[in-house]
């Protein structure tokens, strides 16, 4: 771990219990890996973000980070310290330095505290209630660029994107080295989303925040990451730079993943790769390369070996026979 | 044909702090066989829309002048609620965001399919049969066997194409889908937006499809209208909105998806202001107190439509064309 790294994540599981007695006594799986063998590296200042399908993995993988969900094994170095099997108190300050965005801009916040009460919150929480409070409300109110006034409105008062300013300003509330946020602009519209991401990009650069981001909007992505990881059933499938991906991807999820994204335009001739829409189930993970029940590409060996990580240029890749190499 | 025609319609909401005009003269047609998309930000009146067409609006909400003809001679906007109660599902079917949501979770697939046939008079057996054809054409593989089976035990993906197979179960002439992708990743979007298509074609309904996701609709639709505010601001074809619009909100809402940026930016387009408080509607155009053309007439008179044939913009200054503005 070189000194420019804030998080270093090295072959992380988690698992989840799955069906009781009677599968244990049918010899069914009784768990499933929900993320299982993720490394990765974030350095201090850059944005890594985390792509993939639904139940693939990504929320869970930001959850553990954050210490709301048990790791079954492997390692979590931020800022030096192992978290892995830290005690909740123990927890608490690292928190503090790694603040969660979740989803859902309005249902994030408690439907029953006013925002000043929402913003106080935090340094509440870590102990750090003699400080003027109303003073910083309005410190973060102005950062997030809400207006003053809004400290004594209630979430249902706020439309989305001033929610979701008002979940930014809790995040940033205790000066963090790294916002994890959970789908920051789903269910944004264009515009508002672009002042969302607008705002993450300031703050990082004011800041110098890190970010890890979750989305499943390709274009957000490449608005807004430096670098990103592609999930499918738990595993990274491939990660690297963002604007490398985007250009060549080398597994060939990535490249259905950007030939799918729906363009602004009717007379757009598209070349998509077409995938059966099956998603395997995570208690029967495919054997070989999980990919290969669904992958163009597949050939006989990819339903046996299991394909090993390897290193191509700046990112790792998981696949037998990878393109645009 | 014409299978749903709005004409001027209104909605207003009584609330504490006044009445609410959610939608104003609000007026687009849904030919047969075709599909229309409507797009706008969030609080623009796409919902309410949905809920005036289904008769499905809250208690403080009422409409407050206009017509929903539906199949040329119903008026939904006066029809009684047991009138009503027999179009929906029948005639009218809906797909909405949350497939989880749509779907009862204790019941098992099979036994929702067969329930929503209830006045089929058809036997449970044949019921039964026509639900596994119907798993087959959302292609959902080996559906025989996936009957006995509860939604919590298909992908988020399956649930939504589960949902789609029971809208569409009955045949409906009008299929209004309210977002049905957004929660469904890029190749799941794609897969689903050919699935209807696919469907469409075979059923042979009409499609009402509301997204906030332009690429979509531009998958999909073969029309479109944009609504801001509570009003169509503009509408045409697909083509002619999104290589022709003229309306200076449509254009900056084009202008700020994300998808038309071939690379990075530092950074990303918005639109300056805020929508307008509904209860407190701008005089003249909705849109003149975020637009950088409005002059003396846009604050005191509202645009009558310009432009010609299908392609209608609600603009005085509709002359404009898409590219001057980046320019």
């Amino acid at each position: 771990m070189s000194s420019e790294d804030l998080l270093s994540v090295n072959d992380l599981r988690v698992a989840f219990r799955a069906g009781g007695l009677s599968a244990r006594l049918a010899g069914r799986a009784t768990e499933i890996e929900a993320v299982s063998g993720v490394s990765f590296t974030l350095q201090r200042g850059s944005t890594f973000a985390l792509v993939g399908e639904s139940g693939s993995g990504k929320t869970t993988l930001a959850r553990t980070l954050n210490g709301l969900q048990p790791v079954k094994a492997g390692t979590i170095l931020f800022e030096g310290q192992e978290l892995q099997g830290l005690s909740n108190t123990a927890m608490k300050p690292v928190r503090r330095r790694m603040p969660m965005m979740f989803q859902d801009p309005v249902g994030s916040l408690s439907p029953r505290l006013s925002v000043r009460s929402l913003l106080s919150e935090p340094f509440v929480i870590h102990g750090l209630s003699d400080r003027d409070l109303n003073a910083e409300v309005t410190r973060l109110l102005a950062l997030v660029g809400l207006p003053r006034d809004f400290a004594d409105r209630y979430p249902h008062q706020l439309s989305g994107g001033q929610a979701r300013r008002v979940g930014v300003a809790r995040a940033i509330a205790l000066d963090p080295v790294l916002v994890v946020a959970d789908e920051p602009t789903a269910g944004l519209d264009v515009s508002v989303q672009g002042e969302v991401l607008n705002l993450l990009n300031d703050l990082r650069d004011r800041m110098g925040l890190s970010m890890l981001i979750i989305t499943h909007n390709l274009h957000v992505v490449r608005q807004i990451a430096d670098r990103m990881a592609v999930m499918y059933l738990g595993r990274f499938v491939e990660q690297g730079e963002t604007e490398a991906i985007f250009r060549a991807p080398h597994h060939p999820y990535t490249a259905a993943l950007l030939s799918a994204n729906p363009e602004p335009d009717p007379d757009r001739v598209h070349q998509r790769i077409t995938l059966p829409a099956d998603v395997p189930s995570l208690l029967a993970r495919p054997s070989g390369c999980e990919f290969h029940t669904r992958c163009p590409q597949a050939q006989r060996c990819c339903a046996v070996d299991v394909p090993i990580p390897v290193a191509v240029g700046n990112g790792r890749l998981t696949c037998h026979f990878p393109l645009n190499t | 044909m014409t299978v749903l025609e709005v004409k001027d319609l209104s909605v207003a909401f009584h609330t504490e702090a006044g009445r609410l005009e959610a939608l104003k003269q609000v007026s687009f047609c849904v030919p047969a066989n075709r599909s229309v998309g409507v797009v706008g930000e969030s609080g623009c009146g796409k919902s309410t829309l949905i809920n005036a067409i289904l008769g499905l609006l809250a208690d403080n909400g009422e409409i407050t002048s206009g017509e929903i003809i539906f199949e040329g001679d119903k008026d939904l906007a006066r029809l009684d609620p047991t009138a009503m109660r027999g179009l929906r599902g029948l005639r009218i079917a809906t797909v909405f965001q949350d497939p989880m949501g749509a779907l009862n979770p204790v019941l098992s697939v099979g036994r929702q399919m067969r329930d929503i046939q209830y006045r089929s008079g058809l036997s449970k057996r044949d019921k039964d049969a026509r639900s596994v054809a119907m798993l087959r054409k959302v292609r959902i593989p080996d559906p025989g066997s996936r009957l006995t089976q509860f939604p919590h035990e298909f992908s988020g993906g399956m649930k939504q194409r589960i949902a789609i197979a029971m809208a569409l179960m009955m045949e409906p002439a009008l299929l209004i889908a309210d977002e049905p992708t957004t929660a469904l990743d890029a190749t799941l979007e794609v897969a689903t937006i050919e699935l209807l298509k696919d469907l469409q074609r075979d059923i042979g309904c009409s499609v009402l499809f509301i997204s906030h996701h332009l690429g979509v609709i531009a998958e999909l639709c073969d029309e479109m209208i944009v609504m801001y505010a509570g009003e169509v601001v503009e509408s045409g074809t697909t083509r002619e909105i999104f290589h022709d619009a003229r309306h200076p909100y449509t254009q900056k809402l084009l202008a700020c998806d994300p998808a038309r940026l071939s690379q990075r930016v530092a950074r990303l387009p918005t639109i300056a202001g805020t929508l307008p408080d509904l209860r407190r509607r701008p005089s003249g155009c909705v849109f003149q107190p975020r637009c950088d053309r409005a002059d003396a007439q846009c604050l005191t008179t509202p645009p009558s439509a310009v432009l010609g044939g299908s392609h209608i913009a609600h603009c005085w200054h509709a002359d404009i064309p898409l590219g001057a503005m980046n320019a």
